[in-house]
């Protein structure tokens, strides 16, 4: 009883610690920057309302709908080959670098490494630095999302080969198979699904990163967005949003329903 | 009716055999073959977008060399060259994990509540419905849209910036966090109730207790992540930080030297928090 009540009583004091330090590391985030709560709190509201208003897309602004289509199209091809065009790189890069089939010690150090520092470079860095060399193109956008997608794919990649069961591989090595069989024949049909869910969930994110890297590069969605908002044309800006609402959506309940068919 | 004849000698009884007469290992068929649908799919996305692709008026070959020694200089010679100084440069950083910091708090705070509502066992099934509906809408909107949309708003400002990066966090703590409050084990509930626990007293008793490690992992995790938006953020709405000097040596002093320091300072800051995540999420998050 005197145990489980000093038990308890470490509990709580290390959660009251902790919620201590939380609120203590954001008091000072917030003098740090300038942020006050209580205006926050009133402005919000307002904000939400002016925008309801303003945001709305009017009968006007519907005449704008196919440049804001094909926009969202080609944002929405980026996404997809950006997403399968590194899947496939990553995945090289994780079967080699794994430590159930992978190629040993350099390489498997070599492998996480890579993943880390293109997951971690900023987007926004990959963008600025292509845009010197590649100009304002479809393209840029296109190599800026590989490149983080890459990162983040060899990443999910390199947990999914490492779970993997090894029975198999331990079987077909036994049979004498080669290291290109035992990759085709073992590793992707037990991976397979897996990775397919990440690059579903890849192309969902993708979409909407491609916003972002489309307002640097000026292409896609993000330049059509960028165009109306800047030119406070804030109707047009709505409609956009709420086009990529839609598509994000139906990208979401189609992955939805293809890992249902699949798994 | 189909006459079908027999195969003259089966080799395995049942099994399906080639023309040759072989048997045949893969057999395509429902899920299987629904996964070669699928990639079939998207391998034909994937090449129609790379044909119709804007490659821009570069040449593309030259352009490839000349992005692979912009990466070797940023990579290679970090330094600053005049635009900024050193504290400036940090000074940013610690403005971009603030809005970070902030964003995760008042994020956290709201997600406690939709998250419970949003938890099968706590909930009733439409209010559950509704914040899940509600969540995807605010998941929709790319980030960087909702913080531009905030700054026309209510002004830029660190306000705008946080009121616009909460909505993801929102929504993915609430998701976190519902699926965590889902997992207890429902013995433990019922006897509350059978005491006559009232609805609160549940939450501050059993729930909170029982996930509070749970619970802060996922925090930390998304404070990770939102230190990554925030540099973004920074770059793209100007809503300052480290982004938004990120976002001024790429486009405006054209230096790489400058943006490869600033992504060195990014690059070890996602790094510790990143491998602090991941101990986290080993230590306290059990397999789903």
């Amino acid at each position: 009883m005197e145990r489980s009540r000093a038990f308890f009583r470490k509990k709580t004091c290390v959660l009251a610690g902790m919620a201590a330090a939380f609120l203590v590391v954001n008091a000072v985030a917030a003098v740090y920057v300038g942020f006050d709560f209580g205006e926050a709190a009133a402005e919000v509201p307002a904000g939400v309302a002016w925008l309801l208003v303003e945001f709305v897309p009017t009968v006007d602004s519907l005449g704008k709908l196919d440049t804001i289509a094909s926009a969202l199209a080609s944002t929405v091809l980026v996404s997809v080959a950006s997403s399968c065009i590194a899947a496939v790189f990553a995945f090289v890069l994780a079967v080699l670098g794994s430590k159930t089939v992978g190629r040993g010690g350099l390489s498997a150090l070599i492998a996480r490494a890579v993943a880390s520092v293109f997951r971690n470079i900023p987007v926004v860095a990959w963008a600025l630095i292509l845009l010197f060399s590649f100009k304002q193109s479809e393209f840029t956008g296109f190599l800026a999302l590989f490149l983080t997608t890459f990162g983040y794919l060899t990443r999910c990649f390199l947990e999914t080969v490492d779970e993997m069961d090894t029975g198999p591989i331990e079987a077909l090595r036994a049979t004498g198979a080669t290291y290109a069989q035992i990759v085709a024949q073992a590793v992707v049909p037990m991976t397979a699904t897996s990775l397919l869910s990440w690059i579903l969930y890849m192309i969902e994110n993708n979409v909407r990163d491609a916003t972002l890297v489309g307002i640097l590069t000026g292409t896609g969605i993000g330049f059509v967005f960028d165009l109306y908002y800047k030119s406070f044309r804030y109707d047009i800006a709505g409609l956009t949003i709420l086009s990529i609402v839609i598509v994000v959506i139906a990208c979401e309940l189609t992955s939805n329903y293809v890992r249902r068919k699949v798994l | 009716m189909m006459c079908r004849k027999p195969p003259s000698e089966p080799a395995v009884r049942g099994a399906r055999l080639s023309k040759t007469g072989k048997v045949r290992v893969h057999v395509i068929d429902g899920p299987n073959g629904a996964l070669l649908t699928v990639v079939g799919v998207l391998a034909l996305v994937s090449a129609i977008a790379m044909v119709t692709m804007d490659y821009g008026k570069v040449d593309f070959f030259q352009a490839c060399a000349d992005a692979a020694v912009d990466f070797g200089q940023m990579m290679l010679a970090p330094g600053l060259a005049g635009h900024f100084t050193l504290f400036e440069v940090l000074e940013g950083l610690f403005v971009s994990l603030a809005l970070a910091a902030l964003t995760t708090f008042i994020g956290a705070l709201i997600a406690f509540f939709t998250g419970l509502f949003a938890a099968g066992n706590l909930s009733n099934r439409r209010v559950a419905l509704v914040i899940k509906v509600l969540m995807s809408v605010f998941r929709a909107v790319p980030t960087i849209l909702w913080v531009l949309v905030f700054s026309v708003a209510i002004g830029l400002g660190p306000e705008a910036a946080v009121t616009g990066l909460l909505f993801h966090s929102v929504a993915y703590l609430t998701k976190a966090y519902s699926e965590a409050f889902e997992e207890i084990d429902p013995g433990v509930l019922e006897a509350l109730r059978a005491s006559g626990a009232r609805w609160w007293q549940i939450v501050f008793r059993a729930v909170v207790p029982a996930t509070s490690a749970e619970l802060l992992s996922w925090t930390f995790i998304r404070f990770e992540m939102n230190f990554v938006n925030a540099v973004a953020v920074g770059a793209v709405a100007g809503a300052g930080g480290i982004g938004y000097q990120l976002f001024l040596a790429g486009s405006f002093y054209l230096n790489i030297h400058e943006v490869g320091l600033i992504v060195y300072l990014c690059l070890a800051v996602a790094i510790v928090l990143e491998v602090a995540a991941t101990m986290l999420r080993k230590h306290y998050i059990g397999r789903r």
